[in-house]
């Protein structure tokens, strides 16, 4: 049967961008502020969930070709490097580093090694709950 | 009581509002007597309570540390922009589930054109 869902799709195409938005200022504000990556990839697998509510799962994949249990290994491999990178330079395990930079326009900014970590659990977030709600929606 | 006492007063007010516009809401949910008429007294007078929360919470934290919190205002956009699609999804899932309007009703359009269509059994 084919269902006329006009409202609920027309929404999710503004209000998928707001959550995607919020999830990556969530990321980056994670160093001075609440958030980081776990509520970051928490709030993007959200707004992939909301297309997958409002479109369907065949959608979805065509919209966002991923493999979610690779995104998970990349995640993986995120945090393991970062991690496993400080032995490069003589120093403990998990040690991380920071600089200043003066880019162009965007003034002062701390560069942290910490944020590639963060990155990679938010792949491992976004990836693993993906994966769950996949596994679950195709199941006849 | 001085000037600026009495603005800091204008977020607290709002705040105020937005809490008996909640109350209310919840005294409508209770009171009517069916699905649609108790979806229409949640979802208009709470999202208004809660815009005027929002608000008041955004016009305090500008007055009084003079900081403007940009996720104040996107969450009351959202909020405006979610809460009436939600009623809508409920109050059609509810109509395509055969739940019954309320006793006093007396008309009901939808009824014979989906009878039409066929969709009412299906659904």
């Amino acid at each position: 049967m084919k269902t006329n869902n006009l409202i609920l799709q027309t929404a999710t195409k503004v209000l998928v961008f707001i959550i995607l938005l919020f999830s990556v200022y969530m990321f980056f504000a994670g160093h001075y502020e609440p958030g980081g990556g776990f509520i970051g990839g928490l709030m993007a697998s959200g707004a992939i969930v909301l297309l997958l509510i409002a479109y369907d799962i065949k959608t979805v994949r065509k919209i966002l070709p991923f493999n979610f249990i690779k995104v998970t290994a990349t995640g993986l491999l995120f945090s393991a490097g970062t991690s496993a990178g400080a032995l490069f330079f003589d120093k403990p395990l998990l040690t991380h580093w920071f600089t200043y930079v003066h880019p162009p326009l965007l003034g002062k900014m701390s560069l942290h090694t910490a944020v590639l970590f963060d990155t990679g659990v938010f792949l491992v977030v976004v990836g693993v709950t993906m994966t769950i709600i996949q596994t679950i929606g195709e199941s006849e | 009581m001085s000037a600026r006492e009495l603005i800091e007063l204008i977020g607290p007010l709002f705040i105020f509002i937005g809490t008996i516009f909640t109350f209310l809401s919840a005294i409508g949910l209770i009171r009517l007597p069916d699905v649609y008429t108790r979806s229409h007294a949640a979802s208009k007078s709470t999202t208004l309570g809660v815009l005027c929360t929002l608000f008041g919470a955004f016009l305090f934290f500008v007055i009084t540390e003079e900081f403007v919190s940009i996720r104040l205002l996107l969450g009351i956009f959202f909020v405006f922009l979610t809460a009436p699609i939600a009623a809508h999804m409920i109050c059609r899932a509810a109509y395509r589930s055969n739940v019954e309007l309320a006793e006093q009703s007396v008309q009901d359009d939808l009824k014979p054109f989906l009878k039409e269509e066929g969709m009412k059994d299906q659904v």
